[in-house]
């Protein structure tokens, strides 16, 4: 293959990359360390540590929610990867499917439902329940967490259990070991891949929401999101905005290297729609 | 193969829906119309405006920017995300859009002019200016009339829902009251916050004391624990239906909710509270100016007027709506009341950069 | 423990499709509430026709997410291309890392990091506006690449190269032997790619927000809706993009399941004809 092919194919995507991804993440950090006149300070840095507070929340009810995740998605991608194949891809479809509907306009109708005078506190009124408050609660935002991201956690989980070849769990009773230890020794080993994914598929959006905590938190909860999102749109400070951002990145990049340890080997390419 | 027929038949619905004519049902016509406003085809004019607070054609009601637009041809860019006064300083500020028209309030009005911000108004290109009343003229932030044109005119008060909420408030105080933890709602934006803890404590809301900002604070903070919310806009769907006791909020956005629901009283508080005018600005990086000056009258004809003044439901300084027999707020007591009724008011005034900081600071401590 | 799991599962379904069935049911309410159901009417969907502003919304949405998608195959395939043409591992390995990048990074992040890129390039360049429908579509073609890359670039790697080779002996120039010989080859990574990004772009809320600017899409006015009175008309158009997009699944589905089920038709009947030859040559 000529080497001016070569060139000629990859450049515009080594451009496209260097300038839209690389100089974007390097502009982060020129804000992150620069005030409003240019000038070189670490004022940016310093002042983090008023936030910490919504740091240690953002972990914390990213962290349960995704605990929350995986305790019922598990059971839910196994009985899936169990069902006749036939309907598997329905079943698999049904789950996928509310997350075609808007991001927004789920986590607005949870916020109607959950509502002090909305439909789940009217149905518990009945009841003689008493109205609940749901909202502005660290519940309702984890809740919001499960809710958008569950699927996700679905899928990976699902589809490695899939793949799984039933007669090595038929060679494995056949050879004496019980339920649990089939699943403990044979099943749970392999769907370790699928649970890595949704791990993370679940932790980065929730640990970096703002939506979620400003419909489900009333304003009462602050996520990192939050504080970025209003440094940027209503304070205007691209500079604080920015040194928030870079340790949201450096909380990913540390929960991406602690998953890494955790998996085998090189991680699976391609996607399926 | 199937699929991609799937994807393309899928796309053809979307883009038919999106390419669907306007339907005729549509109130966007103006019919007596005293001005010119030919010459500005094609242009371009970007608007920013809080939201909810122009007719948007909603429910039979006239649908401004739409006849606007039909009557001048000019392509409209209506902005109604920036929810403060502070949110559309940043945003002149920031440089990040170029706005031709911008509504701030009085005090930021006063602020853009100080900081050289806003262009002059050629009043005299603006032939239905002479319906604005005299009351609204040379007011404190643009004494001589040249860089605003009264959009609305308000008061805040207090909303609460009887069936929620014990006896005849009126004071500040039913916003702290722990009887209703959870089902009281404040503002979001710094200024009308602090403002209700201020007038509460007897304190000039355009003081430049920090120890007194400081205190103003430290109410606010106590405040929290039994706050729901704090809202701009989101108040509407709260207090209509129910899920909030208790909200501090505009008179005119007040009647608005009680012809949904019928349960919410108000009241002006017996310490004071606050007055604001509303009005229309070109900002110094309008790109069109022409088309801004036809834009402001646009908005004075009587017939846009009084169809703004019905749908916003706020008092108007528009003499042709005030004095007009038709109009369905003429004399309301809530929006002009009389001078038994009239509560202590006092305008918000621009504070100096030092104290705005520091109050903007404190702000951020309480609402982290 | 398979009927706990059962009962989980049919919880979550319950779960998932609570506010789904809320939206739609709330989308035919005829007064103005999303919380207080008084009668069954059509009129949000009517007047959703009449809603110039939702109707702009959604073609900017589809503009953007079919030019957006067009661009990031394009150069996402050329891409994958040029990662698959090179032999130095150094550099296939860092791209697919770069590559991985926005894919790895929350949206917001990816988000805040272009919109200061066009905040300090336009203020270096004396921009008096730095967001609009460029910056929007740059933002969305980034974003999208990942995707694209990641469909096409395994397809890339099964296909045979031998048959690429034989092209070229029998006289066919590069360029010609790729179009015919590989190229059809790697078409379904190229859909799929294209269709997730299309997708994709249709969705986004949170990128869209930080670097566009006046530039309205569907989910940035469903956001500055439900900041404000939430009519029910925002359920309608929900809605019915919600059932547009069933549809299209549902539909896809199907025609897989009749492609599958003719193969396993043909199949079948082939076994039965060897059987009967069998039988007949015993």
């Amino acid at each position: 293959m000529k080497k001016l092919t070569k060139v000629f194919v990859n450049s515009p995507y080594v451009v496209w990359s260097a300038l839209f991804v690389i100089v974007p993440l390097f502009i982060v950090i020129y804000y992150a360390f620069t005030d409003a006149n240019g000038a070189f300070t670490f004022d940016n840095i310093v002042a983090l540590k008023d936030y910490g507070h919504n740091f240690r929340i953002s972990i914390g009810y990213s962290l349960i929610a995704t605990i929350i995740t995986l305790i019922i998605g598990y059971p839910v991608a196994y009985e899936l990867s169990k069902a006749p194949p036939k309907t598997q891809k329905i079943q698999m479809m049904l789950v996928m499917l509310p997350m075609w509907m808007n991001l927004l306009i789920r986590t607005y109708t949870w916020m109607n439902i959950l509502d002090n005078n909305g439909i789940l506190n009217k149905i518990l009124s009945l009841l003689g329940l008493g109205p609940v408050t749901f909202l502005g609660t660290p519940g309702a935002v984890i809740f919001g967490m499960v809710y958008n991201y569950l699927p996700y956690m679905i899928l990976p989980i699902y589809t490695v259990m899939a793949k799984m070849d039933d007669s090595l769990l038929e060679a494995a009773r056949d050879l004496g070991c019980n339920g649990f230890n089939v699943w403990r020794r044979l099943i749970l080993p392999l769907s370790i891949p699928g649970v890595i994914s949704g791990i993370t598929m679940v932790f980065v959006p929730s640990v970096s929401t703002f939506y979620i905590s400003q419909k489900l938190g009333g304003g009462k909860i602050m996520l990192i999101g939050d504080t970025i999102e209003r440094q940027m749109q209503s304070n205007y400070n691209y500079h604080l905005g920015a040194s928030l951002s870079l340790v949201l990145m450096v909380i990913i990049l540390v929960s991406m290297f602690i998953m890494n340890r955790f998996s085998d080997g090189a991680g699976e390419g391609g996607m399926v729609a | 193969m199937k699929k991609i027929v799937c994807v393309i038949v899928a796309c053809a619905m979307l883009i038919a829906l999106a390419a669907l004519p306007v339907s005729c049902k549509r109130n966007d016509t103006v019919a007596n119309l005293e001005g010119d406003y030919t010459g500005l085809e094609g242009t371009s004019l970007y608007i920013v405006n809080w939201g909810e607070y122009i007719s948007d054609g909603s429910e039979g009601t006239l649908d401004i920017i739409k006849a606007f637009e039909k009557t001048t041809g000019i392509n409209v860019t209506y902005d109604d995300s920036t929810p403060s006064n502070e949110a559309m300083y940043a945003k002149l500020k920031s440089g990040a859009v170029a706005v031709d028209i911008v509504i701030p309030s009085d005090y930021m009005i006063q602020r853009m002019i100080k900081e050289d911000m806003l262009q002059k108004i050629d009043t005299s290109k603006i032939p239905n200016y002479k319906y604005i009343l005299d009351e609204y003229k040379n007011l404190y932030f643009d004494p001589q009339n040249e860089y605003s044109v009264p959009y609305n005119v308000g008061m805040v008060g207090v909303i609460y829902n009887k069936t929620m909420v014990e006896g005849t408030p009126d004071s500040w105080n039913l916003l702290w009251d722990s009887k209703y933890t959870n089902n009281i709602l404040s503002f979001s934006n710094p200024r009308d916050a602090f403002a209700t803890a201020q007038f509460l404590l007897g304190q000039d809301v355009n003081n430049t004391d920090k120890a007194l900002w400081d205190a103003a604070a430290e109410k606010l903070k106590e405040q929290t624990p039994v706050l729901q919310s704090r809202v701009m806009d989101e108040v509407f769907n709260k207090m209509e239906g129910g899920n909030a006791a208790v909200a501090p909020y505009y008179a005119g956005d007040y009647l608005l909710m009680k012809s949904i629901n019928d349960d919410l009283e108000f009241f002006y508080p017996k310490e004071g509270t606050n007055i604001f005018v509303d009005s229309m600005c070109i900002p110094k990086s309008a790109r069109n100016y022409e088309a801004a000056l036809m834009f402001i009258n646009f908005m004075l004809e009587n017939e846009v007027a009084l169809a703004n003044a019905e749908y916003l439901c706020y008092a108007s300084a528009h003499s042709g709506v005030v004095n007009n027999p038709d109009y369905s707020f003429k004399d309301n007591e809530i929006l002009y009341p009389d001078s038994e009724h009239k509560p202590k008011t006092q305008y918000f005034y621009d504070l100096d950069p030092e104290i705005r900081s520091y109050y903007e600071k404190l702000w951020e401590g309480i609402v982290r | 423990m398979r009927i706990a799991n059962k009962i989980i599962k049919w919880h979550v379904y319950v779960f998932l499709y609570l506010p789904l069935v809320i939206m739609i049911f709330f989308s035919f309410n005829s007064a103005k509430s999303t919380s207080v159901f008084e009668g069954f009417s059509l009129k949000w969907y009517g007047e959703l026709f009449s809603s110039s502003d939702t109707l702009e919304a959604l073609r900017n949405t589809m503009i953007l997410a079919i030019a957006s998608a067009f661009i990031a195959t394009v150069l996402g395939t050329l891409a994958a291309l040029g990662i698959y043409m090179v032999r130095n591992k150094i550099y296939k390995q860092s791209m697919l890392s770069v590559t991985n990048i926005p894919l790895m990074n929350p949206d917001i992040v990816t988000g805040v990091s272009l919109m200061l890129l066009f905040v300090f390039v336009g203020r270096a360049l004396g921009f008096s506006q730095y967001l609009n429908f460029w910056t929007l579509l740059i933002a969305h073609v980034t974003f999208n690449l990942p995707y694209v890359i990641l469909n096409v670039l395994p397809k890339l790697n099964q296909t045979d190269k031998s048959l690429f080779e034989a092209a070229q002996d029998l006289g066919a120039p590069p360029p010609r032997a790729f179009f015919m010989v590989v190229l059809p080859q790697i078409v379904p990574g190229i859909i799929s790619g294209a269709i997730m990004a299309f997708t994709l772009s249709l969705d986004d809320f949170v990128i869209s927000y930080y670097t566009s600017s006046g530039f309205q899409t569907l989910p940035l006015k469903i956001y500055s809706m439900t900041k404000k009175v939430v009519k029910p008309d925002m359920y309608a158009l929900s809605s019915l993009i919600f059932l547009v997009v069933l549809v299209l699944l549902l539909g896809s589905n199907i025609f897989q399941m009749r492609a599958e089920n003719k193969t396993s038709r043909v199949l079948r009947k082939e076994q039965k004809a060897r059987k009967k030859s069998k039988e007949i040559a015993v």
